[in-house]
């Protein structure tokens, strides 16, 4: 399988996806420079974290416009699985390819620390391979993750089950505390209606080693996996899939 | 010829910035100040013919990158006294 790992100026999260992919997934990954005009066969696509553009404006503001992003959106047309991360998400959100946007955390601070979410559903392609409910220990680095949608655009989400992830403390519950940035519904990422692209603030490449960080993020990428091989023909090479249950 | 854009978050939108400013405000005495809401503000200079035509371009430009419909709402106002200083 083989994953596109889009950079922008000021990504820098783009070599631990990148990392992520071909280390402990043990998959093809290929960075592709944002004003590249295609993706050419990647098979699902990272938009990565970092500061694009330096955030100025608002973040993710001026990436959306990157030339790159036409052909991210005809690949999200398609049905093609996007993973945005951390200032990924962001970039979807201004992309208008997930619906809300986010402001400024609610304490005002850069938070960088280890936070828990909790799997809401597990019909999209980078939670396919968790288990419904499953918490996943994963760092945050943002000081903008505040996601905001109006209560009709929240409703929308929730009715169509759209929110993937929620902030909940250690035994899984949704809590004040638990939330590190003042998102509406401790909302920690989410999906479009097709499901294939998917948002999240938390960094699972950087939570794919016991050594460092720990393992849970895997599972996003390996969902893709997953995902990819119950869909593809049987010629298409998957390295990784034989190490995965069905 | 000039045009000031101000963004704005929209009402309903919590602002932890302006917030917060107001706080600082309150311990420094300033009593009086009920409320604080912080925005940006653009001075764009366009080449443009009429006042029409530059509050139409910088409306454009609002509409497409100055300002998220999500969360901001935009004010534009064409500076006829002076042109580009």
């Amino acid at each position: 399988m083989k994953f596109a790992v889009v950079v922008f100026p000021g990504s820098n999260s783009d070599h631990d996806a990148h990392y992520a992919v071909e280390g402990p997934l043990g998959e093809e990954a290929r960075f592709v420079w944002h004003k590249g005009t295609s993706l050419g066969d990647a098979d699902a696509v990272i938009l990565p974290g970092g500061f694009a553009h330096g955030d100025y404006l608002r973040t993710g503001a001026i990436a959306r416009f990157s030339p790159i992003m036409a052909d991210v959106r005809r690949f999200a047309d398609a049905g093609g699985p996007v993973l945005g991360i951390c200032n990924g998400f962001q970039v979807l959100l201004e992309a208008g390819l997930l619906p809300g946007a986010m402001l400024r955390n609610d304490s005002l601070h850069f938070r960088c620390e280890f936070v828990s979410v909790r799997v809401e559903h597990v019909d999209t392609p980078f939670t396919a391979a968790c288990r419904p409910g499953q918490v996943l220990r994963m760092p945050i680095a943002h000081g903008e993750g505040n996601y905001y949608a109006d209560p009709e655009v929240l409703a929308r989400l929730e009715a169509n089950r759209q929110v993937l992830f929620r902030y909940v403390d250690a035994s899984g519950q949704v809590t004040r505390d638990s939330n590190p940035n003042g998102s509406v519904a401790n909302v920690a990422g989410l999906c479009n209606e097709a499901r294939n692209v998917v948002g999240l603030m938390p960094h699972p490449e950087r939570a794919c080693e016991l050594a460092i960080n720990g393992a849970d993020g895997l599972v996003m990428l390996q969902s893709a996996v997953h995902w990819f091989t119950r869909r593809a023909p049987a010629s298409v090479a998957v390295r990784g899939a034989s190490s995965l249950s069905a | 010829m000039r045009v000031r854009v101000f963004v704005t978050l929209k009402p309903s939108v919590f602002d932890p910035q302006g917030t917060t400013v107001a706080e600082a405000l309150h311990t420094l005495g300033f009593g009086s100040v009920d409320g604080v809401r912080q925005g940006k503000y653009f001075e764009l200079d366009i080449a443009a013919s009429s006042a029409e035509e530059a509050k139409q371009v910088a409306t454009d430009a609002a509409d497409k990158l100055l300002a998220n419909p999500v969360i901001e709402s935009y004010r534009v106002e064409v500076d006829t006294a002076g042109g580009a200083r």
